[in-house]
């Protein structure tokens, strides 16, 4: 994934060309700029920047939907801080990503490595994985949640092959979370996959056939030559991922209901329940920006570690 | 003798990883066959002792109860008016600021892309407070503008477009200058012909969005019968005593067949749509 910033030389600029007749084509093409970008940079700025400036300035107040404000500093966050529901809420967020992403990781990188280049069919296993990853949430999860239900296919299979009974996924406080995991992999884990298999193509057969010559097993073979050379796709479909799993949202929203009790309720639904049940658009905007804090301080830390692992120049 | 065995043992292992696999796609593929069965089944045979794959009869009339049930069509035009109108703003838009960014000379340009960039470390979450209340002082509130253009400006589609534009020689541009052609003429005539493959993956990628879009719409939208999208009408169903699960399949089957046929459609340049898809679901 190039995510360079440089640029091109501008067509017929040559270094050294004289300052005075740079400066009027700069004007000219500035202008055109203005015009080329102003619808986008309009909307940014209305729909993305002036909202999170807002954001912050919304968690400072007691802000109800309706009715009057009042400045309450950092109250919002306090108050976030003391309350229970909402610790439990953060905890059981970080249990869904501690959960997610390391089998998400394994499940797409392992199935990558398998449907290798040498398998007939693996566009085939690419179309079919990715699927679900384009499909909408809100219907996957129904089908989910028809699949889990007492009587449904896992039950009923267990019962009439095994003649055991299935727990009650979605009521159960051991086992919720584990169906929203697992619910969550079967949707997500084609968008990885598809990454991993890009990254697994660029790596020469040639190079991993001759190591075969010579005596390096398959472990050996993608320790040493296949691993260095993902890396970089690694690096990409962790830092994404472990965005995303931690805006979790539709999937315990359909599913349980953040339930049972709040067993299985995510920041995400917090955001949403504070706000549109409670209707206390401070105490909303607070917990959101927390979920961005931490979102932030973890791709800080992945952009930090990657110098230890990652390989751009191989 | 050696060889020999070597490629029996080759064709061994190719042979049970081959019928692995067919497994695996199975076990992947159970859920998706399991909704299209329940959805052709009759009500009273959705939970059954023993699974079956065919019902007692095969009941396609599910799918037109499903509109009778709920007001399904509304939704499907809703979620299209939607998907439709939000695509043509973010491959205007973006297709527009790419070109400034990729192309003309302009003091800051550099700063300002990164400043683009840095707009998608934002995520949703933080946005839906304040934009609420943006949508409350605009009047918005349970409309389709709400629906639309929020979340039609993103740094997605200019990063993806940019990146196209870079790769367009630049003596074609130069070219249609010498022959009169504006920076307008030669955005419209040239560039946007030649980056067609770019604005197709980003016109799917952003239609899917779109389409599945769930946390804002069942923010914004009050009045569901009337504005609600489709993954806004398959909700309405949780909760409902004796939920119809074999209607609510036929109608979770229906919302997904548009981005199957699209994601088969375009299933050589799905690598392309990676960056687009990976942080959206707005």
């Amino acid at each position: 994934m190039a995510t360079d910033t440089t640029t091109v030389a501008p067509p017929g600029a040559p270094e050294g060309a004289p300052r005075a007749g740079r400066r009027p084509a700069l004007r000219r093409d500035g202008r055109y700029a203005s015009v080329f970008l102003a619808p986008s940079l309009g909307g940014l700025a209305l729909f993305t920047l002036f909202p999170t400036a807002m954001a912050l300035g919304i968690s400072l107040f007691d802000w109800p939907v309706f009715g009057t404000r009042s400045f309450l500093g950092f109250g919002n966050y306090s108050h976030l801080l003391h309350d229970p529901v909402f610790r439990r809420v953060v905890l059981n967020t970080v249990l869904f990503v501690v959960l997610y992403v390391p089998l998400n990781v394994v499940v797409s990188l392992g199935l990558a490595v398998w449907l290798g280049p040498q398998i007939r069919g693996r566009q085939v296993f690419r179309v079919l994985f990715f699927i679900p990853v384009m499909t909408p949430m809100v219907a996957n999860v129904m089908v989910w949640r028809l699949l889990f239900q007492p009587g449904g296919l896992i039950d009923g299979g267990l019962q009439s092959w095994f003649g055991i009974d299935a727990p009650n996924f979605l009521g159960s406080s051991s086992w919720a979370m584990p169906a929203i995991v697992a619910m969550s992999i079967w949707q997500g884990f084609g968008y990885n996959f598809l990454v991993f298999s890009a990254a697994i193509d660029q790596v020469p057969q040639s190079q991993l056939e001759s190591a075969q010559i010579d005596g390096a097993g398959p472990l050996q073979r993608f320790r040493y030559i296949t691993w260095p050379m993902i890396t970089p796709s690694m690096f990409f479909a962790t830092t994404m991922t472990l965005i995303t799993s931690f805006q979790v949202f539709a999937q315990p929203f359909i599913l349980t209901q953040g339930g049972p009790g709040v067993a299985t309720q995510t920041i995400v639904m917090y955001v949403y329940n504070q706000g549109w049940q409670f209707l206390t658009m401070g105490l909303a905007s607070a917990a959101g920006w927390v979920l961005f804090v931490i979102i932030m301080g973890i791709t800080a830390i992945q952009f930090l570690g990657q110098k230890r692992w990652v390989n751009y120049d191989v | 003798m050696t060889s020999e065995t070597n490629s029996a043992a080759r064709k061994v292992r190719s042979g049970v990883s081959h019928t692995l696999l067919v497994l695996v796609a199975i076990a992947f593929l159970g859920p998706l066959v399991y909704a299209v069965s329940t959805s052709l089944k009759p009500a009273d045979e959705v939970f059954t002792p023993t699974p079956h794959l065919f019902g007692s009869e095969i009941r396609w009339k599910n799918y037109a109860d499903a509109f009778t049930f709920a007001p399904f069509d509304r939704y499907f035009l809703n979620s299209l008016l939607v998907a439709v109108a939000g695509t043509l703003v973010v491959v205007a838009a973006s297709s527009m600021s790419a070109y400034a960014f990729a192309r003309l000379k302009f003091r800051g340009r550099e700063q300002l892309f990164v400043l683009f960039l840095g707009t998608l470390m934002v995520p949703q979450e933080v946005l839906i407070v304040p934009m609420y209340w943006l949508m409350q002082a605009l009047g918005w509130v349970d409309s389709y503008w709400a629906l639309i253009l929020p979340w039609a400006f993103t740094a997605f589609g200019t990063f993806l477009l940019r990146q196209f534009f870079l790769t367009i020689p630049a003596e074609l541009e130069e070219a249609a200058r010498v022959d009169g052609c504006g920076p307008f003429g030669t955005f419209l005539r040239i560039m946007l012909p030649l980056a067609r493959p770019a604005i197709a993956v980003l016109t799917v990628f952003t239609f899917i969005s779109f389409w599945g879009s769930f946390l804002w719409p069942l923010i914004i939208i009050n009045s569901v019968e009337d504005k609600g999208t489709v993954p806004l009408g398959l909700a309405q169903f949780v909760g409902q005593q004796g939920t119809q699960w074999n209607l609510m399949m036929a109608a979770s089957v229906m919302a997904m067949i548009p981005t199957v046929l699209l994601v088969v459609l375009l299933q050589k340049h799905l690598v392309r749509g990676l960056l687009v898809t990976g942080l959206g679901g707005r």
